[in-house]
């Protein structure tokens, strides 16, 4: 049994810890935070020219044609930093979902971009309050032209194409996936205030805007609930690499901050805070390695894996990031410390892709298809 | 990451497949669960301890027990992969191992570890083979968690021999064990953890007398052990005078033994509980989305554990040691037990009260309302746990402990 990453994979995690710990450190996460852009230019592109954007593109896309568990590296980084890019939407779920089921003339058109990092893609696919379901979506195409809301998406401000879940007629699975260039004829978007301002979120509203089909028609639901499960491993793995930076911030203050004469992680209340936070975080990350396994060689267990991964790694990043406020008292509360940062980014990931309670349904139903099988 | 073996763990899997599939103890299996049909341990254990010894004794002869001890011991000489790939393929079969747990995991490491050659060659064979069963005789009633506070006397009798007097508390397996290792006070002038030693004995010594525990469960597992000027030759200790809490280290430190082992955490008991246990609207249980939302965080949690032993068996794999992680098994599962259990009597309304007996998962999760409780304690409480893991992992201060530099005979005793 070999259920770690190989010497290749960690030398890829240090040397993308090493580029964000340079290129991202809180001072930038808060640039884009207070409002100075919607979202760090300059280090979208130091991630293309490392390779990071394309990285599990295959060559002839012009990515660098690594595997799912180098993105699940890098993904763990992005976490870990903070990073206020828009990288989970264009290489999660944008960049997969083309490889997957587009058509080679969208991939020859999106993915070079996108691994140059002159291309950013987002997923559209809330319409209103409620976690997804496969009628409760309106929006529709007619003739190839798409209109109809969509509420709140990821990236969906800064992205230069999107793929929309739509119907393609009034019937029952009709739903399908479209990709539309949102710079184009029929698209207006208004960017939304969130729990976390580093992440841009915009609402858009597609009248007959074009659009072109990727994967069948009809297949939109299942493409859609397979893009959720892949990309909840890789956010699972943002959610552990920022769990786990969370986690020594409130060790280490622990260790600086002096009350009563002590150092506060002296005191056996601090200290069980602390080993709880670092129970979750493992359990999480023992959770996400699984899910890596799965997606990197598209197991049967995928679908279960990426719930169970997805249920774990929220829990942990949450816990994580309130308890680091706690310990950190008063200061924890305050927008100069960091830890807002932290607790921001934890709600904010908890509600992308599904909220929890969504997830720990789909574990539960998947344990139970599992079972009877 | 793969699951695959190694080729030469292949070759080893094969091996110890073959040997398990023409020595399989069915018959040993099926007599320890008729005896046993809840794991309860309602049964005799006398019944029990002769099943597991027929079964251990199966083993030795095949050259399969204490694997990773060296062969003039006892063992097999093999590596840790090797230990951990033995136990996937005994698989079930393992239950009839229990008995032997604590002597082999714990007590063998430290005679080994301190006893000289002539003993070792005496004593370790016969305990791998599972003939002689031993304890570990360290907790008492003042001092649980803080073991060094023991007061077991030991003093130096003019003929070299140790007088023991004192009483050990909670003690697995006492009952029917035939020798065990106690750690003792020798000296309480000096502070707590200076004044002790070690030795080994044998449990059938005079002066000294076992008394089984009733639990709050209404079982007994474990036992009082009082001593009365039993006599122990100097011969018996291990370590030296004054050094008993290092070598008390030695044994705890072996409790990583059960890397790969599977965690009892009551998530399988609940699924099929809440898969088969109808509502009184007719739906099952499962389909209630509080119970879905509870029991998707024991399963998370309880996965999450699998996959961590899985990390540790990789590195055991790569020759490393594995890391700190392995720390949180008990902490994890044993309240994750006790509300999975509380979770379904609460589900059954006012007969949730109700005992039940048997082997079906709602009569097992009510054992496990009991079971838990001592798991929240055994080896290490909860907040011991947690103190171990923020102190030795996360690297936070030690406590502060006010009776660090005092003489053991100038602590306080009196809380009030």
């Amino acid at each position: 049994m070999n259920f770690d990453f190989s010497d290749e994979q960690k030398q890829l995690r240090d040397e993308a810890r090493r580029f964000l710990d340079e290129n991202c450190t809180t001072k930038e996460v808060r640039a884009i935070l207070e409002g100075k852009d919607v979202y760090d230019r300059k280090l979208w592109k130091g991630l293309a020219d490392l390779g990071l954007l394309g990285i599990a593109i295959p060559e002839e896309f012009g990515g660098a044609g690594a595997g799912r568990l180098e993105l699940c590296i890098v993904a763990e980084e992005i976490g870990r930093a903070l990073a206020p890019v828009p990288y989970s939407s264009t290489v999660y779920l944008a960049s997969e979902i083309l490889l997957r089921a587009g058509t080679d003339a969208q991939k020859k058109e999106w993915l070079p971009k996108i691994a140059k990092g002159e291309a950013i893609g987002a997923l559209a696919f809330v319409e209103g309050p409620g976690n997804p379901t496969p009628g409760g979506m309106k929006a529709s195409v007619s003739g190839g032209k798409l209109s109809g809301r969509k509420t709140l998406v990821a990236d969906g401000g800064v992205a230069d194409f999107a793929i929309v879940a739509a119907r393609a007629g009034s019937g029952e699975n009709t739903l399908s996936l479209y990709l539309v260039d949102l710079k184009g004829a029929g698209v207006t978007r208004a960017n939304v205030e969130t729990v976390d301002p580093t992440r841009n979120h915009a609402e858009i509203t597609f009248a007959n805007a074009p659009a072109a089909l990727v994967g069948n028609e009809g297949e939109g639901w299942t493409l859609l609930t397979q893009a959720l499960d892949r990309a909840a491993v890789l956010v699972a793995f943002e959610q552990i690499g920022g769990a786990d930076r969370a986690l020594y911030m409130a060790r280490d203050y622990a260790l600086d901050r002096m009350a009563f004469g002590r150092q506060i992680g002296s005191f056996q209340a601090i200290k069980h805070i602390l080993a709880d936070m670092y129970v979750s975080a493992t359990l999480a990350r023992s959770n996400a390695y699984y899910g890596a396994w799965a997606l990197s060689t598209d197991a049967g267990e995928l679908a279960e894996a990426a719930a169970n991964a997805r249920v774990s790694a929220t829990q942990a990043f949450q816990l994580c990031a309130k308890q680091n406020n706690q310990v950190h008292g008063g200061m924890g509360f305050t927008w100069e410390a960091d830890c807002h940062l932290f607790y921001r980014r934890s709600n904010l990931l908890a509600l992308t892709l599904g909220s929890l309670s969504w997830w720990e349904d789909a574990l539960i139903e998947r344990m139970r298809k599992r079972n009877a099988a | 990451m793969n699951f695959d073996d190694t080729p030469q763990e292949a070759e080893f899997r094969k091996l110890a497949r073959t040997w398990i599939e023409a020595n399989r103890p069915d018959d040993l299996l099926a007599v320890l669960e008729a005896l046993n049909p809840d794991g309860s341990k309602k049964a005799s254990t006398a019944d029990i301890v002769r099943v597991s010894k027929a079964w251990q004794k199966r083993k030795a002869d095949g050259g399969w027990a204490c694997l990773t001890w060296p062969k003039e011991y006892g063992g097999r000489a093999a590596t840790p992969i090797q230990r951990v790939i033995w136990d996937q393929e005994e698989g079930a079969y393992g239950q009839l191992s229990q008995p032997f747990a604590i002597g082999q995991g714990m007590c063998g490491p430290t005679v080994m570890a301190y006893a000289d050659e002539d003993t070792k060659r005496r004593l370790l064979p016969p305990l791998a083979s599972g003939e002689d069963v031993w304890c570990q005789l360290f907790s008492e009633p003042a001092g649980g968690s803080d073991v060094a506070g023991l007061r077991t006397r030991a003093e130096k009798q003019d003929n070299g021999d140790w007088l023991i007097n004192g009483q050990k508390i909670w003690t697995t397996g006492a009952h029917f064990c035939d020798y065990g290792i106690v750690i003792t006070r020798n000296d309480p002038t000096v502070p707590k953890h200076k004044g002790l030693t070690m030795f080994w004995l044998d449990m059938k010594s005079p002066g000294v007398e076992v008394r089984p525990i009733k639990q709050a469960s209404g079982h007994s597992g474990f036992n009082e052990v009082y001593f009365t000027n039993v006599r122990i030759p100097d011969s018996q200790r291990l370590g030296k005078v004054g050094d008993g809490w290092n070598v008390s280290i030695t044994t705890l430190m072996n409790e990583r033994f059960s890397i790969g082992a599977r965690v009892a955490t009551g998530v399988p008991e609940f699924f099929d509980f809440a898969s088969s246990y109808r509502m009184p609207d007719g739906t099952l249980a499962i389909e209630d989305a509080s119970v879905r939302a509870r029991l998707a965080t024991w399963a998370s949690r309880s996965n999450g554990l699998k996959y961590t032993a899985y990390r540790a068996i990789s590195a055991l794999s790569r020759g490393e040691r594995p890391g700190p992680e392995n720390s949180i098994g008990k902490l994890v599962s044993a309240p994750m037990m006790q509300d999975i259990a509380m979770a379904a009597l609460d589900l059954q309304g006012p007969e949730g009260a109700r005992t039940i007996d048997g082997a079906t998962p709602a009569a097992k999760l009510y054992q496990q309302l009991y079971h838990a409780i001592g798991m929240r304690i055994a080896g290490g409480t909860d907040e011991v746990m947690r103190n171990i893991i923020a102190e030795r992992v996360l690297g936070l201060p030690a406590d502060v402990r006010v009776d660090k530099d005092v003489p053991f005979n100038k602590i306080p005793t009196k809380g009030r």
